[in-house]
């Protein structure tokens, strides 16, 4: 039982005044920005990262995780109560959602929504104590080669496998690793046109903000004037007997859709929802209910996105791979405090990570007293207007773009990624891929260099650890398997959806 | 010639609306009821939703005199219920009067303000006093 002491350990520490503090403005921030379409807790992590220069690495991090499952809640309210997801992992609950609202069960609906949430994410917290240190132990042991494989395969699951489109997904992928090869740090000048402000590399933090912050801005700016939605008046959320007898099932088989799914390297919560939302259907006892509002609708998703978020943190913190946007942000704020991730996270900073998964119990918890009583305040929030919303964000991501090393030029980066942020959305490109691919794209580069550097310039040692070979068999199944369904039927092309609000 | 109500629905929009009801049918004018939003926030409470603006026409259906509806998505509100007094050639504004908090009024711009400053017409401006309920 020596993870229990390290998690108890990890509670002691989390349970700090400072830290309940961190905490509490934690899910606070969190559920505010989830309830906002087009604002969402990656954007609030790359405007927030500036904290970490001033903040310990717990309390930042214990601040982070809270506005990561605080995301998740809000979101569903806006979904339910405004049919307009807050943000793309609660797309499913508005289906049943706010037609329970429209039918008067609002209340319902939020209550089912909120207590799902807190079921799978403790459930799939749990989960992520018993399995993310031997995930580590085993992948601790693999070289540099399996290491490279594993990159790709992130990478190529997170481009491939979610989005619409795959070539827009690549195209942001590409523009993703193409960033990050400027600057000089392998000892030769690349994509720095002979300019000496870029030869340390773009910081990934300008890159982040610019891309969510500046280009989400520019894009309601675009759109500022949309006829108002209407919004169901809700009071306090409350569930009858037969809603539980209704709900507890879906959760707990949300629950063991969400958490596998976010645990592998295409993690991201839209495919469990989605499954979670179909099996439902399928299993109801009222399917008649389905499409006017039936509440297993709104238990299973709900509960599918909490526990894939419990379960990306899986790959983050024992291999050191982000598969959502919140992730990445996530773990470039443990980078910037110098901490090495990957696998060996656990052994080199026990006190931190316990601490970190405490705080997700703690958390967890605190929303759903946060947001019971507090949900008829949240939908207040959707009444500030907008111009005042991004002046605020627009201040806030110059002061962090600025903050990263005083260097005005950063600001004209910050800008000139900030059109390309707005472009890509103009254009449907997901921004996941390009955020990935910064981040990601250094590090395959590294371990590529240091297995070639062990074999001594050996192309052959890419594919001589078992590990690797499993994972090129498997990129290269996908690969197949896509190439064959794309040349059965050749699908006209999905019209683009103007109003899609970016997966952030 | 017409008489020009700001609606919203609420008591303000209401009252407006009955004093301008009423004031059209003495001076045998059409009635334009006035519901403009800014748009730029994703809720906006002063903007008729699709089910009040269905009980607002059977209000209107159901007064002696003729009437249209203006419910628009415009940069300015003030500006908008101006422009449909002038391009209408009103003869009166009717408008609900808030009651504001001293840093609401600090925070905040006042379009009742706004038109009785700017208007070209005489503007009456009410109050609830129970006349809003006589509509329903």
């Amino acid at each position: 039982m020596d993870s229990l002491n390290l998690l108890l350990d990890g509670f002691a520490q989390a349970l700090t005044i400072q830290n309940l503090f961190y905490a509490v403005l934690g899910v606070f921030l969190g559920t505010a920005v989830g309830v906002l379409p087009g604002i969402g807790p990656a954007m609030t992590l790359a405007l927030l990262l500036p904290i970490t220069y001033s903040v310990g690495p717990d309390s930042a991090l214990i601040m982070f995780a809270g506005i990561y499952y605080g995301g998740m809640y809000g979101g569903s309210t806006t979904s339910i109560l405004l049919n307009t997801p807050g943000e793309s992992s609660s797309v499913v609950t508005a289906i049943e959602g706010n037609k329970m609202a429209k039918k008067g069960r609002a209340a319902q609906a939020l209550a089912t929504a909120a207590i799902g949430s807190f079921v799978a994410g403790t459930i799939g917290t749990l989960l992520l104590v018993l399995f993310a240190p031997s995930v580590a132990g085993q992948v601790v042991k693999l070289g540099n080669p399996s290491n490279f494989a594993l990159i790709l395969l992130a990478l190529f699951a997170v481009t491939a496998v979610l989005g619409t489109s795959r070539l827009r997904g690549f195209i942001a992928l590409f523009l993703g690793l193409a960033i990050g090869l400027v600057g000089g740090q392998t000892g030769q000048a690349r994509l720095t046109f002979g300019n000496p402000l870029l030869a340390d590399g773009i910081d990934i933090v300008v890159v982040a903000v610019a891309i969510f912050a500046i280009g989400e801005a520019l894009w309601v700016a675009a759109h500022l004037r949309r006829r108002p939605l209407d919004i169901i008046p809700v009071g306090q959320p409350w569930m009858s007997r037969e809603d539980w007898g209704r709900s507890w099932k879906p959760w707990l088989r949300g629950t063991a859709f969400g958490f596998p799914f976010g645990a592998l390297p295409a993690g991201g919560a839209e495919i469990p929802t989605f499954l979670s939302y179909v099996t439902e259907r399928k299993l109801s006892k009222h399917p008649e209910e389905f499409g006017k509002g039936a509440i297993e609708g709104v238990a299973g998703p709900e509960a599918a996105n909490n526990a894939s978020a419990a379960g990306t943190l899986v790959p983050l913190l024992a291999i050191g791979l982000p598969t959502t946007a919140t992730a990445a942000i996530m773990l470039l704020a443990i980078q910037s405090y110098g901490i090495e991730t990957g696998p060996q996270l656990f052994d080199t900073e026990p006190d931190l990570v316990w601490a970190l998964l405490a705080s997700l119990f703690i958390g967890n918890t605190l929303l759903l007293l946060l947001n019971l009583p507090l949900a008829p305040l949240w939908a207040k929030l959707l009444q500030i207007p907008r111009p005042y919303l991004y002046a605020g964000i627009l201040f806030f991501a110059s002061l962090g773009a600025y903050s990263v090393s005083f260097q005005p030029f950063d600001l004209a980066i910050l800008l000139v990624i900030g059109l390309l942020g707005l472009a890509m959305r103009r254009f449907g490109l997901p921004v996941l891929p390009l955020i990935i691919g910064v981040i990601l794209g250094p590090k395959l580069e590294e371990q590529l260099t240091t297995s070639l550097q062990i074999s001594s310039g050996d192309v052959s040692t890419l594919w001589s650890e078992p590990v690797a070979v499993i994972v090129y068999a498997f990129i290269a199944l996908a690969l197949t398997a896509i190439v064959v369904s794309g040349l059965r039927k050749p699908k006209p092309e999905a019209p683009l959806n103007e109003k899609e609000e970016v997966s952030a | 010639m017409t008489v020009v109500v700001m609606y919203s629905p609420d008591e303000f929009g209401r009252v407006a609306l009955s004093y301008g009801a009423t004031e059209a049918a003495r001076r045998e004018e059409r009635l334009v009821v006035v519901n403009p939003t800014k748009g730029d926030s994703y809720v906006d409470t002063k903007f008729a939703g699709d089910d009040e603006l269905a009980t607002l026409r059977a209000m209107l259906e159901r007064l002696d005199v003729e009437s249209e509806i203006l419910h628009d998505v415009v940069p300015d509100i003030a500006g908008a219920v101006l422009h449909a007094a002038s391009s209408t050639g009103a003869s009166l504004i009717v408008v609900g009067i808030r009651p504001r908090t001293p840093v609401g009024k600090l925070l905040l711009g006042s379009v009742a303000q706004r038109l009785i400053l700017d208007a070209e017409c005489p503007v009456l401006s009410v109050k609830p006093d129970g006349s809003e309920d006589l509509l329903t």
